[in-house]
């Protein structure tokens, strides 16, 4: 008998299991097969720090959410309408977040008294009535995933863990994905592992076959590709753009790229993956210290180099004082900072973009630098893009923020043409550029270009232009040490002026503002880009005026920030901190902004977003 | 990504530093800076020594590059007529290691002091020798804090009497060239300010070497720390304190060659020449793959100061292939036959992507 087949414009799956179920991987290959198909999709990873906590307790719950649609989306979605619940703590962990109808499947193997009483279960919630509001399928996937690899010759233990290839077959019935894509990718992966490859290829098949045989599941879904504008897409994480970025920006500008970084959560695969592409001439330096990595990066960058460290808030902390260095030698050097939650250790694999201040600020003496915050995981790309072309044409750190949401959450990106990408034009210095009151010539290190007001940069090597740098103050000019108080002041001056400068180099900060008659407009930076646009939608579709803007240069800030926030009654300020940003614009600007500040080390949803805002707009 | 590499070895350290075209002279590597130290510094006899010695390497002024970190020996770099930098407080290594890592065309010099490269900045100085970065690393050991105006250093005596040890220090110091050489480092030497033609011999060692040099320079402090290495200076004791040391040469010092050094246990100790047999004398070998020879050399000195006894010259010197050369040599090979352009293209639509029309 041909299921039913049920058409829906938007689905929300949760998978959930034991950090050892393989749910990250069961969503990565979810997430592809909803690529390949069309959907237009945005994921959520959500991991324990712990790399395998005592199975099959809370803490060492794993989930990943992903959210595919045939529209254009901008979040993971609110709440799941799928659970996929791997185990009791799954379940217990995940409940919560899972509104009443919606379908939960269970894998009831993992029911067991000892699991129940880990995460304090007393009566198995299969039993009583905890879940009768939703649509639960008890599906025994251990006992199912076995008995389907039963002729094979493995361990009871492999053909368990195959259970998860199991549970993405019978999801990917349900909701009409190809497993092509996955069989292909099981086939690589496990490649010096044949036996592994045809007990993962079956489990999935089996998964499906399930699906298509079984009457708990009467009706599949299906979710229509998505309009999105022609092009060549693929699904890319943030920290996997921000690494292209990089890369992009070496190409464009012709430095090499050198990145120096210590490993640290969630930064790391920018290291991971930038040491693949040695092609392009990256040198990775994998540091003893977060200091010697930046270290390195701006001793790179004096040698010429596009110099670049890629680290989380604790990493920052310690590298302000090199950083500090790179202010006063006025030298390009890029700061990554992939936000967690803090302050000290924090929760390592949680989000939050509470480093804004330290971006800002964190340094002793009066010590700009540039900010620049990646607003999406594909944005991360054009983000790196930026904070290096400022770098390099400005001769001034810049601080690229994204998060651990934009690292580890995916989307589709339209890809780019490489020659449409912005060219960065780098001058070293080759003359002299300073006349002496006898005729003779000299280099001047801190001569000023009269429009960046960047400084020559004279790399060792070139003759004629030996000079030294250093941190100690310098003569405005001629680069010698000076203690001169006047010259302090100017030069601190110069400095910020300098920084001040870049904003003529950036375009002016844009609202969304359909009827141009709303008087709210909620303003943004870095990954709260998805949840803002998603909640200024849902108010629009229930006929409500809104205007949105979205910072990407936190410092300087586009020439016409101020007046554009004048021109709306209320500016409402949402952040993933105390408030930062607010601070920073009533600061400035003498606006009283209003701040929607939570830190919860998890991104904004939609909807808490819709009512706070429906609040301010219904209020105006 | 996973092809085989070859290691490039025993390549010689400025092979790829351009050559000066005209003979230069010590004069066009002095900058027009007005040097500060107090009268009677030891780093005026070093920069002296520098500045004569470079042009004998005879590479380009402009490929050459000091990086220095905190203190009053890293103020050196001022007083060069190089490309140069003056850091922040022992970050020199790192800041160093990542210029010469990214430029195997500089000739790339560290220096530092015992409170620069050991206290804060001890972290960066082992792993940059631990990687043998092409860095020739010159520390300035006056055993004080000399720019803080006189605490202990962690090269300071035990029970040293200083400003913040008004009762006597309770540190036990380093001895930095054991350091180095627990640290790997390949090319381990120590000699002193005032011994120019000494000085000159170890720094065209240096040079030579492929990978990280690390030289400690006794360096008096006339303020804060004076006559501290005196007793390797004064003709009355210096025959007796210091040991020469010389790769193919018998180890033997003190008036008239009196006194030698021999095996003993598992390290060495000091004998009279006298009385042992001239075959158990120890014949220096400064290429010795394993470092334990050169440790021991490095363990000889004894006494309240530890300075009687103390080797000077090339403790060790071994191949080892930089990790300047190993780094180059896969970015080399991975990027044979690139273009860039079109690598970033393909790199950008490589793995799953898809078409909408």
């Amino acid at each position: 008998m041909a299921k039913q087949v049920r058409q829906l414009d938007r689905v929300v799956i949760r998978f959930a299991g034991d950090s050892g179920d393989g749910m990250q991987l069961t969503g990565d290959r979810f997430t592809a097969e909803s690529a390949q198909l069309g959907n237009d999709l945005s994921t959520l990873p959500n991991f324990p720090a712990e790399i395998r906590a005592p199975a099959g307790t809370l803490p060492g719950v794993s989930s990943f959410q992903l959210h595919f649609a045939d529209y254009d989306i901008l979040t993971p979605g609110d709440a799941p309408n799928v659970l996929v619940a791997m185990n009791p703590a799954a379940l217990k962990a995940n409940l919560r977040d899972v509104p009443r109808a919606a379908e939960i499947i269970v894998n009831t193997d993992e029911f067991t008294k000892r699991n129940l009483a880990k995460v304090g279960y007393e009566v198995s919630p299969l039993d009583d009535d905890s879940l009768d509001a939703y649509a639960v399928h008890r599906v025994p996937l251990t006992s199912l995933t076995v008995k389907a690899l039963e002729s094979f010759d493995i361990s009871k233990k492999d053909a368990e863990r195959s259970k998860n290839m199991f549970a993405l077959g019978l999801l990917s019935w349900m909701y009409n994905r190809s497993v092509e894509g996955t069989e292909a990718f099981l086939r690589k992966k496990f490649a010096n592992r044949p036996e592994l490859v045809e007990a993962n290829v079956t489990a999935l098949k089996a998964g499906w076959n399930y699906g298509e045989t079984t009457e708990e599941f009467a009706v599949r879904y299906e979710v229509k590709p998505a309009k999105l504008p022609p092009g060549t897409y693929r699904n890319i994480t943030g920290n996997l753009a921000l690494a292209y970025g990089l890369i992009a920006a070496s190409v464009r500008s012709g430095r090499p790229l050198f990145l120096g970084a210590y490993p640290i959560t969630p930064a790391s695969d920018v290291l991971h993956e930038l040491s693949k592409h040695k092609k392009f001439g990256v040198v990775t330096f994998q540091a003893e210290d977060e200091i010697a990595a930046v270290g390195a990066a701006l001793g790179a960058s004096y040698g010429g180099a596009l110099g670049v460290t890629s680290t989380s808030g604790p990493g920052v902390a310690l590298k302000g004082e090199t950083i500090g260095l790179a202010v006063m030698q006025e030298l390009p050097l890029v700061i990554c900072d992939i936000q967690r939650a803090g302050p000290s250790t924090g929760m390592p694999t949680k989000t939050e973009q509470a480093d804004l201040n330290m971006a800002l600020y964190g340094r002793h003496g009066e010590s700009p630098a540039a900010v620049v915050a990646a607003s999406s995981p594909s944005d991360c790309f054009y983000a790196a893009m930026e904070a290096c072309r400022i770098a390099l044409t400005y001769r001034v750190p810049v601080l690229l923020l994204s998060d651990g949401y934009l690292a580890n959450g995916s989307e589709p990106w339209k890809l780019p043409k490489v020659d449409e990408l912005p060219a960065i034009t780098v001058d070293f210095a080759t003359e002299h550029n300073h006349e002496n009151p006898d005729g003779s010539t000299s280099f001047w290190p801190y001569q000023r270009d009269p429009e960046t007001l960047a400084r020559p940069w004279a790399i060792p090597g070139t003759p004629g232009l030996e000079h030294r740098i250093g941190g100690i103050e310098k003569a405005d000019g001629t680069g010698e040490i000076s203690y001169d108080p006047a010259n302090h002041d100017t030069m601190v001056r110069l400095r910020q002026a300098k920084v001040d400068a870049i904003a003529r180099s950036i375009p002016d900060l844009e609202a969304d503002d359909p009827t141009g008659e709303a008087k709210v407009l909620v303003l943004g930076w870095g990954s709260t880009y998805g949840p803002i646009g998603a909640a200024v939608r849902r108010l629009r579709g229930s006929g409500h005026q809104i205007a949105q803007a979205h910072l990407r240069h936190l410092n300087p800030l586009p020439p016409n920030t101020e007046e554009l926030l004048r021109r709306y009654d209320k500016v409402v300020v949402p952040e993933m901190n105390l408030g930062q940003l607010s601070q920073l614009l009533r600061g400035k600007f003498l606006i009283d902004v209003i701040g929607y500040n939570k830190v919860r080390g998890l991104p904004f949803t939609a909807g808490e977003l819709e009512t706070a805002l429906e609040e301010i707009v219904k209020n105006v | 990504m996973s092809d085989p590499v070859t290691i490039p070895n025993g390549r010689h350290a400025l092979s790829l530093v351009p050559k000066a075209e005209d003979k230069q002279t010590a004069k066009e590597f002095k900058s027009d800076q007005e040097v500060r130290w107090c009268p009677g510094c030891g780093d005026y006899a070093i920069l002296a020594a520098f500045q004569s010695f470079l042009p004998s390497l005879g590479i380009k002024r402009e490929n050459t590059v000091v990086v220095s970190g905190i203190g009053c020996s890293s103020r050196f770099p001022y007083y060069m007529n190089t490309y140069g930098m003056h850091s922040i407080h022992g970050r020199a290594p790192a800041i160093a290691s990542g210029l010469s890592v990214s430029r195997p065309d500089l000739s790339v010099w560290m220096i530092t002091g015992d409170g620069d490269a050991l206290s804060i900045g001890g972290n960066h100085l082992i792993h940059a020798l631990r990687r043998n970065v092409n860095l020739k690393i010159l520390l300035f050991n006056n055993r004080i804090y000399g720019l803080t105006k006189g605490q202990y250093s962690p090269t300071s005596e035990l029970g040293k009497v200083t400003k913040s040890t008004p009762f006597g220090s309770t540190d036990a110091p380093f001895n930095p060239v054991s350091l180095a050489l627990g640290a790997e480092a390949s090319f381990v030497a120590r000699t002193l300010d005032s011994d120019r033609k000494h000085l000159t011999s170890v720094l065209a060692a240096a040079a030579e070497h492929n990978g990280s040099a690390f030289i400690e320079i006794y360096q008096n402090c006339p303020i804060f720390n004076d006559d501290a290495f005196e007793v390797l200076k004064d003709p009355s004791s210096r025959d007796e304190a210091v040991i020469r040391v010389e790769h193919g040469q018998p180890i033997t010092f003190g008036p008239d060659g009196s006194r030698c050094v021999v095996r003993s246990g598992f390290g060495l100790a000091v004998a009279d020449t006298a009385s042992v047999d001239p075959a158990d004398i120890v014949v220096h070998d400064a290429h010795d793959a394993d470092p334990t020879y050169a440790f021991a050399l490095s363990r000889l000195p004894a006494g309240s100061d530890a300075l009687m006894h103390t080797p000077m010259g090339v403790l060790r010197d071994v191949p080892r292939p930089s990790y300047d050369d190993l780094v180059r040599a896969q970015v080399e090979h991975a990027a044979t036959g690139a273009v860039p352009e079109e690598d970033l293209d393909r790199l950008l639509y490589s793995g799953d992507t898809w078409a909408i029309v």
